[in-house]
């Protein structure tokens, strides 16, 4: 009896041991991957923290479609992506900021510009192997061009086609040649990455419109702080929330789960006199590098 | 008997190791040639950059990742066979367990370079071991097929050990002392002691159930790639076991058809003989029909709602710039080698042959159509994309399938194709009808058992 309960006693410990011993083992398998596990946003700290003495920003965007018309009714490429193209030396063929004319359900057509939305779950970040590209405090997904090796992976899990990818070297000027790169403006370009809007992060953090927003003359694009619950185009300030839900604004793919902090208020450019039983397409914005110049357009899939 | 038996089979798998034919060399020649063109479409890619492939901004993946998805497939298929019917005891496993781990080891090698191939920043490759992220499907696919790899390798040489040592004495100063040396140090110091003996079967023993889920793993992390993303035709809950099963049909398909070009050209019709061909046959029509069903599954739940790009998809796919792809690759690929392997009449050899080679047509076309149309189906109101493939993607694609036949071409130069010792195991098995516990079993279903049991 006592032999037994001894016998029990030790398999017991036996037992524990080897639980023990399980755990150790994969603790230790674990612990040098747990880092990588834990901050999903690593570089982010790197890249933003400590920098600034001005509290954290909740960057979003509204697009007020009521006033884009495309720019069709002022004979222009949209100014957004012009204004995009020429602050970034956006490479040729590619379009940060896009304008899409969508056939509405309704049987009108309306003007749809898509920056990256931003999102709160990016499925991008969530798929890059390197962790390349990243999500920062203030809510920008920025791309750490040093570390992207260019798999791609990232431009298969945007439900949005915001990323484009430099499959040559981009020609970079000299003004570009000489920027100090960093991810919030990844300038000079580099082959085999990918490239995409980052809401113009060198520029907000100074207090300035992104370039879109600058260069829309109908004033229809808001840079906005969910922190301070705050917008403004550069002409009026509203308070965000108010201005949203005032407007029965809507976000891109809402069902994904994606959380865009993009947001767009319902319209056709009316408040700008687009008259919809017009078709009438924007006109293709033209990159720095093609001023001027006629040069066949490289990506035939996005051609309009 | 047995001894004769044994040495006309020692005559006939080793007499590619011990004689060279002109043919062999023109054959070698032709597949370095092959690979060659291959590096140098590589070197121009480095030199171009991704820019000089067909793929572009919507269609950001093409041939490459289709490579990719086809030799994971084909990889799947070999030791996991090999593995089964070492477990179940399937004595006409013998003579055809090493051409399929082979299979599996060289097509992996293949398909592992694929996504090197594909990468925009190849100079950054170490960044995945310097920066891995365990979230990434990318991570996956690293940790699954090195995991693989490594144990197809140990696999296939666990086997080879005995065979080594088979040609350490048995070339001794006919071949060079460098290829000799070689053999002795494969060999491990191998004597055929009931210790070595026993220490190989157990080192087998774990491996065979190892591998299994090992290789599956590999294909259903490669079909995560895709079931991570929100992509139409990519957004599935069935995509690693629908994966899985495309491998399985894939790989068997590949075997017989390695298995009847090594029967001609090493004349094995002794060893590989007909039966093998109709049981593998058997496990083709299986896995085909599997596929089938899981091909509809797939299509119905999707065909049925009609959902806003899902329905955009299935009808580029099945009426619109797909359908000939689809189409041909469904008849071609699903339909008619099933039904071929199914009818007795059908079912000889030669027409075998093609129906498996038809086979892997169909799955290359059915991996193409996987992985391009999700990509060119617009995601915001914009075009199609197109995707054209260039003489670059082509002509390493090309080499990819030259160096998947190289590594064949260089093994039966170097080793017995069929495992001389296992083959000397099973007739010593048959030997011994009355033999006790589990070799009793087996040896019922040995090729000279009488096939009465088992056909």
């Amino acid at each position: 009896m006592d032999g037994k309960q001894n016998h029990q006693k030790w398999q017991l410990s036996r037992r524990r041991l080897l639980a023990l011993m399980a755990t150790a083992g994969a603790a230790a398998v674990a612990a040098p991957l747990a880092p990588s596990l834990l901050t999903k946003v690593r570089g982010a700290s790197a890249a933003t923290g400590g920098q600034r003495q001005t509290p954290l920003r909740q960057w979003a965007m509204v697009f007020d479609l009521r006033k884009c018309e495309g720019c069709v009714t002022t004979d222009k490429a949209p100014q957004c992506v012009e204004g995009c193209n020429a602050e970034h030396f956006v490479p040729q063929g590619q379009e940060w900021i896009r304008v899409f004319e969508v056939e509405g359900a309704a049987g009108h057509n309306y003007f749809l510009p898509r920056p990256c939305m931003q999102c709160e779950n990016p499925p991008c970040v969530n798929v890059c192997p390197v962790g390349a590209t990243y999500r920062t405090d203030e809510g920008i997904i920025l791309i750490n061009h040093d570390r992207c090796i260019g798999c791609r992976m990232c431009m298969a899990a945007c439900p949005y086609g915001v990323r484009s990818f430099n499959w040559d070297q981009p020609p970079n000027p000299a003004g570009a040649t000489f920027a100090n790169y960093s991810p919030e403006y990844p300038v000079p370009h580099r082959r085999g990455t990918v490239e995409k809007c980052m809401l113009c992060a060198h520029r907000v953090g100074d207090g300035r419109l992104p370039a879109c927003a600058e260069a829309c003359p109908m004033y229809a694009v808001y840079l906005g702080d969910l922190g301070e619950d705050i917008a403004t185009n550069g002409k009026e300030v509203v308070k965000l929330s108010d201005f949203l839900a005032a407007n029965s604004a809507f976000r891109l793919k809402e069902d994904l789960g994606t959380r865009p902090r993009v947001w767009y208020i319902p319209g056709h450019g009316q408040d700008e006199g687009h008259d919809i039983t017009v078709r009438s397409r924007p006109k293709k914005a033209r990159s720095w590098q093609e001023q001027g110049a006629t040069l066949e357009h490289k990506d035939e899939g996005v051609k309009k | 008997m047995a001894a004769t038996a044994e040495e006309r089979l020692q005559q006939r798998v080793l007499a590619p190791v011990t004689h060279t034919s002109r043919a062999w060399y023109l054959w070698l020649g032709f597949l370095v040639l092959l690979v060659g063109a291959g590096l140098f479409a590589y070197n121009a890619q480095l030199q171009g950059g991704l820019a000089v492939t067909g793929m572009r901004d919507t269609v950001i993946w093409g041939l490459y990742i289709s490579n990719f998805v086809f030799f994971s497939g084909v990889s799947m298929a070999g030791t996991f066979i090999s593995a089964i019917l070492r477990i179940t005891g399937a004595e006409w496993r013998r003579p055809l367990t090493r051409i399929a781990e082979l299979t599996t080891v060289s097509a992996l090698l293949m398909c592992a370079l694929m996504p090197l191939v594909d990468m925009g920043r190849p100079d950054r490759v170490l960044y995945l071991l310097r920066y891995g992220r365990l979230q990434s499907p990318i991570v996956w696919d690293i940790i699954a097929i090195t995991t693989y790899l490594t144990a197809s390798v140990i696999y296939l040489y666990l086997f080879l050990i005995p065979d080594a040592a088979l040609l350490r004495d048995g070339l001794k100063g006919k071949v060079s002392r460098l290829r000799h040396g070689l053999y002795a140090l494969l060999a491990l110091g191998w004597q055929g002691l009931p210790e070595q003996r026993r220490r190989i079967e157990r080192g087998a023993a774990i491996m065979m159930v190892l591998i299994i889920p090992i290789g599956v793993t590999v294909h259903s992390v490669v079909s995560w790639i895709f079931g991570m993303t929100y992509r139409s035709g990519w957004d599935s809950t069935i995509f690693a076991p629908y994966f899985a099963v495309g491998a399985l049909y894939s790989g068997v398909a590949m075997l017989i058809t390695l298995m009847f070009v090594l029967r001609r050209v090493c004349h094995l019709e002794e060893y590989l003989t007909e039966k093998h061909f109709r049981y593998l046959g058997y496990m083709l029509a299986a896995f085909g029909v599997l596929y089938l069903y899981f091909t509809f599954a797939e299509y119905l739940t999707v065909a049925y709602k009609l959902e806003g790009g899902e329905s955009l998809l299935l009808e580029e796919l099945l009426l619109g710039r797909y359908s000939l792809l689809v189409w041909s690759g469904f008849f071609g690929g699903q339909i008619l080698p099933i039904l071929v392997v199914l009818l007795p009449a059908t079912r000889t050899l030669p027409i075998l042959f093609v129906a498996s080679v038809l086979v892997n047509v169909g799955m290359y076309i059915k991996r193409y159509v996987i992985v391009v149309p999700s990509l060119a189906n617009p995601l915001m109101p914009y075009e199609w994309g197109v995707y054209t493939p260039t003489w670059v993607e082509l002509a390493v694609t090309g080499a990819s399938f030259g160096g998947f036949v190289l590594v064949f071409t260089l093994f039966t130069k170097l080793f017995p194709i069929i495992s001389v010792w296992e083959m000397r195991e099973g007739w010593e098995r048959a030997r011994q009808p009355a033999g006790a516990g589990l070799a009793a079993a087996p040896a019922a279903l040995s090729p000279d058992a009488g096939g009465g049991a088992h056909a």
